[in-house]
Formats: structure tokens, C-alpha cells, sequence
């Protein structure tokens, strides 16, 4: 087992913060200035790791409060079911309120259609801006990293977006100091990341320090898949496998949860927390590059979907 | 490749050191900062197959770089950086945060952000070329951040023959004109970023100097200030009174100490009431601590049950800041929009944000030759200048030069939430006004 030291080794200084102690004040100190500047945050929930990590930090910085937010779940309608059962019940736990915006409602409705390489990713961003304006929520929180993505690392901490929820890259509000802008004219809202700063590396080994139990299948375990575009996905009622593409039981795991259309597992004998540590520092590919086909659809596929609206 | 020995120690990592580079796109700034991520493992294959393939359709042989640092669809299309990256890697000792800015001068507001959080900037230049006007401009704006420790990366060191004497006179001249501004430390290594010389290796080519490579001394630099010569300040963010059955009194303040250590039992006065109390308990994040520092996030409480509520700030009642009503300051403009003389504005400091008025802009700064200029009257996008601010309400306000947390604000426009400029409190930033006058004016202060 893994422990990381809270006490800097070498400096000689005994108030040097360790880099998980700096990150983790960061964003306490982030999702404070919202609660004491915003009418109706939300937290984005989506029961994968980066929003179960948001939350316990939420439930750290208010404690021995509650946590002054409600969460926000778009349901693209091919979850899975572990990750939606871990999403209930932690709700349940901490007594939060959960809205869910469903892209299969939308879809049922005739107000999305299904587009033909079947992944729903994309249609995310009409369900969510609609709840955004439904609720007016003001400050909607998204586990995004900087690490993630090159257009991810030009965001900001509070990203100004317009009444259409839309993202210009270009005209984004210098960041000074730690003192966030949250100024917003009505129907406009902020999206906020307080882990911006964190890398992958950084969260899992937060999760172990902290103890913080994530859904299984963030573990190697034994899983119905099949090959698509170079990844493991997993067959269902989604639509996979197609008739020339075959089904196989592999050990695997899930670096990211996201839709099942588009999000692959990797091949992995990972079952522990310290063992997905060990992967991950040695792996030499980045989490999206790995497991992600949306991100593959174009040089700035990530940036294009921000600025519709997409966290 | 990493072997399991490497890793454990990267996984033990303790400490964060975030930084900033500054430099024109042909000093090799993206070179330098490919080869830090690179040898640090930081580029991984996807990302790297993904510039291999950009590259390629751009018709180029090799694999550009910038590109890795380059994320926005405009700063590709043009092959320049517009915007400010935020880039992450580790070593075995050490994890940073690279602010990665763009050096031209337009962009003076993206360097500004940049260097707001670092500890440390390096300032790059081409050792064919020596100190420059660029050159100038980065460690003016490194000096009016207080970043507190500054590299000069002295570049391309192999186009001089990796001779020494280039190297000394290009260091000499920096640090003495750095110093002259007032940056506290200042390292200066001999580089070529292209063939690798002593940014991560060693260099085999310059016997000559002994000091560290890049890396290594971004690996040692001391990441916290001495907290015993500072101020304790810790503004009020958000007070915590839970009302459940368990906790019926418990009335927490909320926020992320700015500066200095607070320890239970202090007697503590609240700003700008002036109220007097004693720290109770400090919670920190679930774990009661009798002594919490900068810059964690706490809880505090305190003896009597005194109004205190967001906008304050706690601090020790023997140390204690003066409120005022009239900020004089140095900022640098940050909107597209000018700010005037006259403009109401908003001003956010720590956590409060109040109404203002610019009473008067003295002077505006130019960073090229680091003249004023007297009564500019407005200040445009990128300038720096001193304003004199009148506010609705007392600001407990430190000297930039004491806090760069509770001596830093920003100016919004109250109309649409526009930051306009980011401001520092007090006199001036240079340690020694009078020692540089400004060449086309030799009866010039230094405090612009």
C-alpha cells in the first residue's frame, strides 16, 4: 500500500504544503467563493471518478454542514448500470437532491436524433443547457482537468457562458491571482472547475489517501467486450456488437466513465487502488487518448463541442 | 522509460512548484518547454502521435512542438500563442504547474496572469542577441508581480560556441538590471534547449559552469515564504453554521489563510468592524489543528459571537492592517475597453468586493524603455500604470509589496462583470526607487 506523505521531504521548510494538501486547499477554497457568491450552484454528476472526487470535496469544504448544492446528472441513456446504482446511492447518503436530464427523453420527444455512429457524447449539450436555463442555475461545477485535453488547458477556473451556454475561447476573462470573477448578467452562468489543476495521477492518489470508494468498474474485472475503432467496448442493448464485429470475456477496466458507446475499457490486472496508481504513472498513453473516441473525431474536436456548450 | 524505482520516488512526490516561462516565440520558448515535458515523461504517445499527424498536414517534416501547447483552433491556424496554457508534470521530486504565456507585448495581460500564481519565472533569451527590450519587459513585469524567484534561461547557447564570456556578460547585465528593479533572486544558467544543454542533462559542452540544470533547479527552489516575518491575514469566505440537531451552535468562518500562521488561543481583531475576539478552534478540512498556515483552507471560530461575515478579515489583534478608503496602486490594464479617470468601477480584494471610483491615473508606465508618462488620463489594454481609487467602503489593504495575496484586487466593470485591471496595492514595486531613471528622462523616479 501506497501512503503519500503530508510532510515535505528535503525542503527543510515545515510549512511547505505537499502537492495534494495545495490542490486540495485550492479547491475548497473554489467551491467556497461559489457557495458565498452564487444563488443556485450545481454540481455535475456523473458517479465517475473526477465528480465522486468533486464531492468529496465539496462535503470536506462545508462540513459539518451540508453541501449548499444540488447535483445535475445528464443520462445519456447508455450508462452503466454500476456507475448509475453508485450515483443513487450516494445520493441517498449524503441527502442530496438529484436532477437528471435525460438524453433518451429528448430523443423519445423527437427533439435529438440519433446520429449514425450511434455515440451519444455530443448530445449531451442540449439536455444540459436546457436544465441549466430550466433550473437557472447560475454556477454549474464540471470535474474538468487541464491535463485532459489541449482546449481543456486554455479554461479557465470560472468560464463566463453566455444565455446559450456557449464558450469563446477568445474572449475569456483574464484569471489574476485567486480572485475569481463569478460577474454574470442574467441567463448567463459560470461553469467552475476546482480540478482544474489536478492531473489524473493527482486524483487517484487523493481517492486512495482519502479512502473514497468509486464504482467497480474502475477495478479490472472480467467483461462481455468487443473491438471498435482500436478500444474494448462493452456490448448491450446500445447497439454493439454489429455482425462483423465479435464478443470476447477480457479482464479489463475503465480509466474514465463516460457514455458506453464511446468510452473503451483497457486491458488491465489493476484490481486495487495502489495497482491503478502503478498503471497509470507508467502508462504512455494520456485518459482521453486511451478510452475516448469523441476526442478523436477532429484536431479540435474538444474545442468545438466547448463551445456549443459542452462542460 | 521509467524503471520502478523512479516511480515510487514520483509517486512520493511532495511538494508543488508553479511557474511561469516568458519569452518571444524565437527564444526558443516552446523548444524549452517541449523539452520538459518530454523528458519528463509528460508527453505521452496519443498526444504525441496527434502533433506528428498536425504537423504532417501542415506540411511539415518534423513534429512542431508548439503544437503540443498550442490548443486553440486560431493559435494553430496562426503559429502563435495567444492564450495562457496551464501545462502539468512531475519528477521524482517535485510535481509542477507551468503557466506557459505568450511573450509578445500585446500580450502583456497574458504574462500578468501568468506570473500572478508562480513562484518562479523563467525568463528566456537568445544568447546571440543578449538582453533586449523583450527582454526588459519580462523581468519588469516579473519584478511588478513579486515572483519570487526568476531564472534567466541564457538560450541557444550552441550558435556561440557554448563560450563563456557570452554567457557572463548576458547574466551580469540581467542581474544587475534585475536587481535594480527589485527582484529578490535571480539564476542564471547557460542553456541550449535545442541540443538539451543543461535543461535536464548536464551539459558536456560547458565545463565551465557549475551550477544546476533548469530542471534541477526547479526541482530545489524553496516553495514557501518564510512565514515568520509575515502578516497573518485570513479572509472571511463563508460562514458555516450547519443548524442541525448535533451542531446547533457551531459557527464556523470559512476561508483560505492569505498569509502567515494562525494558532488557537490568538486574540484576533475582524476588519473592518474592528471588533476584538480569540480564536476558539481551527478546523482543518474535518481535523482540529491548534496552528494552520498559508495557504491552507480552514475553519475558524472564534470565543465570542461577534458579527463577522463574508468580506472580513481576521488578524492578529497586534498585527492588524488599517482600513482605508483610498487605494493607491499599481495596475495593469487588462480589458479592451480603456479605463479613465472618473470611471465608477467595482473592486474585488480577497473576498469583498465593493463600488470605487478612479479618482486619478498619474502616470502610465512604458515597459519598452520603462519611462512614465505623466496624467495619461486612461489607461488602454496592456498598459501599466498608478491609479488613486476612492471606495464605497474601508478596504483592509496590505502593501503588494507585504501580501501579494490581500495587496492584490481587480477592477470589474459594475455594467457587465468585465475584469478591467489587476491591481497592486502601495507605493511602488521596486525595492530601490531611485536606483534606475528612465534613459529619455535621467530626472525620472522609479516610481511610476
Amino acid at each position: 500500500m501506497t501512503t503519500v506523505a503530508t510532510v515535505s521531504e528535503g525542503t527543510g521548510n515545515p510549512y511547505a504544503l505537499s502537492h495534494l494538501d495545495s490542490l486540495e486547499s485550492e479547491a475548497v477554497h473554489i467551491f467556497r467563493e461559489v457557495a458565498g457568491e452564487f444563488e443556485r450552484p450545481v454540481i455535475l454528476f456523473s458517479g465517475g471518478k473526477d465528480s465522486i472526487l468533486m464531492l468529496h470535496l465539496a462535503l470536506k469544504a462545508f462540513a459539518p454542514a451540508p453541501v449548499p448544492f444540488t447535483l445535475l446528472h445528464v443520462d445519456t441513456g447508455h450508462n452503466f448500470p454500476e456507475v448509475l446504482e453508485y450515483r443513487d446511492r450516494t445520493v441517498a447518503e449524503h441527502g442530496l437532491r438529484l436532477h437528471v436530464a435525460s438524453v433518451q427523453e429528448y430523443i423519445d420527444a423527437g427533439k435529438l436524433r440519433e446520429r449514425p455512429d450511434g455515440t451519444r457524447n455530443p448530445l449531451q449539450t442540449v439536455p444540459l443547457t436546457e436544465a441549466i436555463q430550466q433550473h437557472r442555475f447560475d454556477a454549474v461545477f464540471g470535474g474538468g482537468r487541464r491535463d485532459e485535453e489541449k482546449a481543456r488547458a486554455k479554461e479557465r477556473v470560472f468560464s463566463l457562458r453566455d444565455e446559450f451556454s456557449q464558450w469563446d475561447p477568445r474572449r475569456q476573462r483574464p484569471e489574476l491571482w485567486q480572485l475569481y470573477n463569478g460577474r454574470h448578467a442574467a441567463g448567463e452562468h459560470v461553469r467552475v472547475f476546482p480540478i482544474s489543476n489536478w492531473t489524473e495521477l493527482d486524483v487517484w492518489q487523493y481517492i486512495e489517501r482519502e479512502g473514497i470508494e468509486l464504482p467497480q468498474i474502475y477495478f479490472a474485472h472480467d467483461r462481455e467486450v468487443f473491438s471498435r475503432s482500436g478500444m474494448w467496448l462493452t456490448a448491450g442493448d446500445w447497439g454493439g456488437p454489429k455482425e462483423h464485429e465479435r464478443t470476447e470475456t477480457r479482464q479489463v477496466r475503465y480509466r474514465t466513465v463516460g457514455d458506453m458507446s464511446c468510452t473503451g475499457a483497457v486491458d488491465s490486472d489493476a484490481t486495487t487502488l495502489a495497482a491503478v496508481i502503478t498503471e497509470i504513472a507508467a502508462s504512455r498513453l494520456t485518459e482521453r487518448g486511451a478510452t475516448r473516441a469523441d476526442d478523436k473525431m477532429s484536431e479540435a474536436a474538444m474545442e468545438d463541442r466547448k463551445r456549443e456548450g459542452y462542460f | 522509460m521509467t524503471t520502478p524505482i523512479q516511480l515510487a520516488e514520483q509517486l512520493s512526490a511532495t511538494t508543488l512548484l508553479r511557474f511561469a516561462t516568458a519569452g518571444s516565440v524565437d527564444d526558443g520558448k516552446s523548444t524549452l518547454v517541449g523539452r520538459l515535458l518530454h523528458d519528463s515523461k509528460s508527453v505521452l504517445t496519443d498526444q504525441l502521435e496527434a502533433v506528428e499527424d498536425a504537423s504532417r498536414k501542415r506540411g511539415q517534416e518534423a513534429p512542431d512542438l508548439a503544437l503540443l501547447t498550442d490548443g486553440l483552433r486560431a493559435e494553430r491556424e496562426q503559429g502563435i500563442t495567444i492564450d495562457v496554457a496551464y501545462r502539468y508534470f512531475a519528477t521524482a521530486r517535485r510535481r509542477f504547474i507551468l503557466a506557459d504565456t505568450p511573450g509578445h507585448v500585446q500580450y502583456t495581460r497574458n504574462m500578468v496572469t501568468g506570473a500572478s500564481t508562480a513562484e518562479l519565472a523563467v525568463v528566456l533569451v537568445d544568447a546571440r542577441n543578449g538582453v533586449v527590450e523583450q527582454t526588459r519587459r519580462h523581468a519588469a513585469v516579473a519584478a511588478l508581480l513579486r515572483v519570487p524567484h526568476v531564472v534567466l534561461a541564457v538560450n541557444k547557447m550552441d550558435l556561440v560556441d557554448y563560450a563563456e564570456p557570452v554567457f557572463a556578460a548576458i547574466a551580469q547585465e540581467f542581474t544587475a538590471y534585475a536587481a535594480s528593479l527589485g527582484v529578490p533572486e535571480i539564476t542564471a544558467i547557460p542553456i541550449s534547449a535545442l541540443a538539451g544543454d543543461n535543461v535536464v542533462e548536464p551539459s558536456s559542452h560547458m565545463d565551465w559552469y557549475g551550477g544546476p540544470t533548469v530542471l534541477e533547479h526547479l526541482e530545489t527552489v524553496p516553495v514557501s515564504h518564510d512565514l515568520t516575518g509575515c502578516h497573518a491575514r485570513f479572509p472571511v469566505q463563508y460562514v458555516i453554521r450547519p443548524q442541525t440537531p448535533q451542531h446547533r451552535d457551531y459557527r464556523g468562518y470559512a476561508g483560505q489563510i492569505a498569509a502567515g500562521a494562525f494558532r488557537v488561543g490568538e486574540p484576533v481583531t475582524v476588519l473592518p468592524s474592528g471588533r476584538t475576539s480569540t480564536i476558539a478552534a481551527i478546523d482543518l478540512l474535518g481535523t482540529s489543528v491548534d496552528t494552520a498556515w498559508a495557504p491552507q483552507s480552514v475553519t475558524v471560530r472564534l470565543t465570542d459571537d461577534v458579527d463577522v461575515s463574508r468580506g472580513d478579515l481576521i488578524a492578529p489583534s497586534g498585527d492588524a492592517p488599517a482600513v482605508t478608503q483610498d487605494v493607491e496602486a499599481t495596475v495593469c490594464h487588462v480589458a479592451d475597453r480603456p479605463l479613465t479617470v472618473g470611471q465608477r468601477v467595482l473592486i474585488k480584494h480577497t473576498t469583498r468586493t465593493v463600488k470605487a471610483i478612479v479618482k486619478d491615473i498619474p502616470s502610465r508606465l512604458t515597459l519598452d524603455d520603462l519611462s512614465q508618462h505623466p496624467a495619461p488620463g486612461r489607461l488602454a489594454a496592456n498598459d501599466i500604470g498608478r491609479v488613486v481609487v476612492r471606495t464605497a467602503e474601508p478596504l483592509a489593504l496590505d502593501a503588494y509589496a507585504d501580501s501579494r495575496r490581500t495587496g492584490s484586487f481587480l477592477l470589474i466593470d459594475p455594467a457587465d462583470g468585465t475584469t478591467l485591471s489587476a491591481g497592486m496595492a502601495g507605493a511602488s514595486f521596486a525595492a530601490a526607487p531611485a536606483r534606475v531613471a528612465a534613459p529619455a528622462d535621467d530626472d525620472a523616479e522609479w516610481d511610476f
